[in-house]
């Protein structure tokens, strides 16, 4: 029955992993391959089902048939990493704040604040698509980098408040008032004691900010022209009537390299038991 | 010298503290004693600056501390709760309030190993609070109140989430650790007044957010000037039989003292220990509990729901009948206003 049991979930494992993994595959294999290679139908193993191209990896470097990414990509980064930042700093104080102090505003209380950051998120992005357009226009930043930063970070501060809030309200209240019998004022104590104990949230949070705006196409695509391309929107401008697929699998492949790299990176913070050991 | 006078807080109009008047010696171990809601938690808290009162003034050697926020208050406190540093280990944990205070962090390792050593932690200093048993866990916080040398000490109740050996042990180790703090005022809150009688050097009685009595361990507990008093001071508590007396009488072999009551109505507060099995009065057992090496029988006799203490394990099944004697010349007479009456 145990033999069984094990059977069965390396199985179940073994066909989700193939679903995960195949995607990927296909997409790194095609990467190889050159025109020819593409329209003769699925082949795997290079040298030996078909004849491996550098061509795909080239064009991404502005050889013939696809784009330059090192722009896009390095727009992508800067947008998406000081959006993710500011928000988790802003995000990070707002749901301290809303974690430990009470705060009233006409008949709301801290969770309707903290419902209302999120509450954002809601709507659908062509909500919000048009004033943003408008509000950029007003101040000169359409199609440039801090226009998209400002933007960002007001997508992606909700979301660094309402997980933080709920990672400090995990914290307990008890861990605040020992630091400040210890000598430590409300700032030292969020910097000293919470902040620290906080990492695991930070982490997830950051995740969160990060994985949202890497991957946002809409946005980035309503409010640039032709100065400030993001990397999703110059992927997508490979796909004409003739679509290179060779390109298109490198651009992907180029385009996810940071996420699985940071997923790699942080996995070890995102482990559960970071607060054991603060009240018993 | 701490001082306390005319501390109130109200939450939500109900008085959590009422009229706390009290004055308590560096050097000194006071156990506040009161039952679970009595208000010794928010007492200390009061004390520490967690809370703020809505009346009265908190003195520390005649300086006010009652705007002052808990940092800037020299108090250090250990709480029911292990509370530890989850990010630091053991070491950091204890240093952490004397780097906070600007001793240099060579200086404050070398004292907080120092205060670890005292507790029996000097092999788990590179530990991380969550690799230590919840033992352990509260002696870090121990050694971390401690390394401070605050001038005000506040326990509470730091053992009552350890097993009974354990509270025991370390029941007896604070005392000696607290002996060498001889410019400390302690506090030590409890429900066990058997805890009280063995640590304190003063006792302060608290039931419904007011002290009901102070003075020391023996005489609280020998002569307890109210029946809240006594109920708080006797574990369990006393047994009250009300009785009526007609006529002014003299009831010389009553209590510990001769005593004249006029006509009323009275209240004898009987100890459990002093109802003994194998007398003329015949009671029905409710419940019979079995703590350690005594034994604890709820009984029902004539009426009354009476509690006897035994120091022994006797086991008896509800709706046993049982004889018992009533020791009632050492029984405690209070009157209607629920005071000690004819003393």
């Amino acid at each position: 029955m145990k033999t069984l049991y094990l059977a069965l979930k390396y199985l179940a494992i073994a066909l989700w992993s193939a679903f995960v993994v195949f995607p990927f595959l296909w997409a790194l294999t095609t990467s190889f391959k050159s025109a020819n290679g593409v329209t003769g139908g699925a082949t795997w193993i290079p040298w030996v089902q078909y004849e491996p191209s550098l061509q795909g990896w080239q064009s991404l470097f502005g050889g013939v048939g696809g784009i330059n990414v090192v722009k896009p990509f390095y727009n992508s980064l800067v947008v998406t990493l000081s959006a993710s930042v500011i928000s988790i700093t802003l995000g990070t104080l707002a749901a301290y704040a809303l974690s430990r102090f009470t705060f009233r505003f006409l008949w709301m209380r801290n969770s309707d604040i903290t419902f209302f950051f999120i509450s954002q998120r809601i709507m659908p992005p062509i909500v919000l698509a048009i004033p943003f357009f408008l509000m950029l226009r007003s101040l000169g930043l359409l199609d440039s980098l801090p226009g998209l930063i400002l933007v960002y970070v007001a997508l992606l501060m909700p979301i660094a408040v309402w997980v933080m809030v709920d990672f400090f309200n995990g914290v307990p209240r008890g861990l605040d008032e020992m630091a400040w019998m210890d000598g430590c004022n409300p700032i030292t104590t969020f910097w000293r004691v919470i902040l620290p104990n906080a990492l695991p949230g930070l982490v997830v949070a950051g995740m969160f900010c990060i994985i949202f705006g890497w991957n946002d196409f809409f946005f980035a695509f309503t409010l640039t022209f032709t100065e400030t391309q993001l990397l999703p929107v110059a992927i997508v401008s490979l796909n004409s009537s003739v679509t290179p697929w060779w390109s298109l699998s490198a651009a992907a492949l180029v385009s996810i390299a940071p996420l699985v790299v940071l997923a790699f990176v942080v996995e070890r913070f995102l482990s559960k038991g970071g607060l054991a050991g603060a009240v018993r | 010298m701490l001082k306390i006078t005319d501390l109130e807080l109200l939450v939500g109009g109900v008085a959590h503290l009422a009229a706390i008047n009290a004055s308590f010696q560096p050097g000194t171990l006071t156990t506040i004693l009161g039952r679970t809601g009595a208000g010794k938690t928010t007492l200390m808290r009061a004390i520490a600056g967690l809370i703020a009162p809505d009346r009265g003034q908190i003195l520390l050697d005649g300086t006010g501390w009652t705007r002052l926020p808990p940092w800037k208050r020299p108090v250090a406190m250990v709480t029911q709760q292990f509370i530890n540093y989850p990010h630091l280990n053991v070491r950091d944990n204890v240093a952490f309030p004397l780097v906070r205070a600007g001793v240099a962090k060579a200086d404050a390792a070398a004292r907080a190993e120092a205060a670890l050593a005292r507790v029996g932690l000097a092999a788990m200093v590179d530990r991380r609070p969550s690799a230590l048993s919840g033992g352990q866990q509260q002696r870090v916080a121990i050694a971390r109140a401690l390394v401070k040398k605050a001038p005000v000490l506040l326990l509470d109740e730091p053992f009552v989430n350890l097993d009974y050996n354990l509270r025991e042990a370390f029941r007896k180790d604070l005392v000696d650790l607290l002996a060498v703090e001889t410019g400390t005022v302690v506090l030590y809150a409890s429900t066990d007044p058997r805890e009280a009688l063995q640590m304190g050097d003063q006792i302060v009685l608290l039931a419904d957010g007011r002290i009901v009595q102070s003075g020391s361990p023996r005489d609280v507990f020998a002569n307890p000037a109210s029946l809240t008093a006594a109920r708080v001071v006797n574990d369990p508590p006393i047994n009250p039989i009300p009785f009526h007396q007609n006529g002014v009488a003299d009831f010389g072999a009553l209590g510990q003292q001769a005593i004249t009551l006029p006509s009323g109505a009275y209240t004898l507060g009987l100890r459990a220990s002093d109802i003994r099995a194998g007398g003329p009065h015949q009671a029905r057992v409710t419940l019979t509990e079995v703590t350690g090496s005594e034994t604890l029988t709820h009984l029902s006799l004539n009426g009354l729901d009476l509690v006897m203490q035994e120091k022994s394990v006797v086991l008896r099944s509800p709706g046993d009948v049982v004889g018992v004697h009533l020791d009632l010349h050492k029984g405690l007479v209070f009157g209607a206003d629920g005071q000690r009456a004819g003393v």
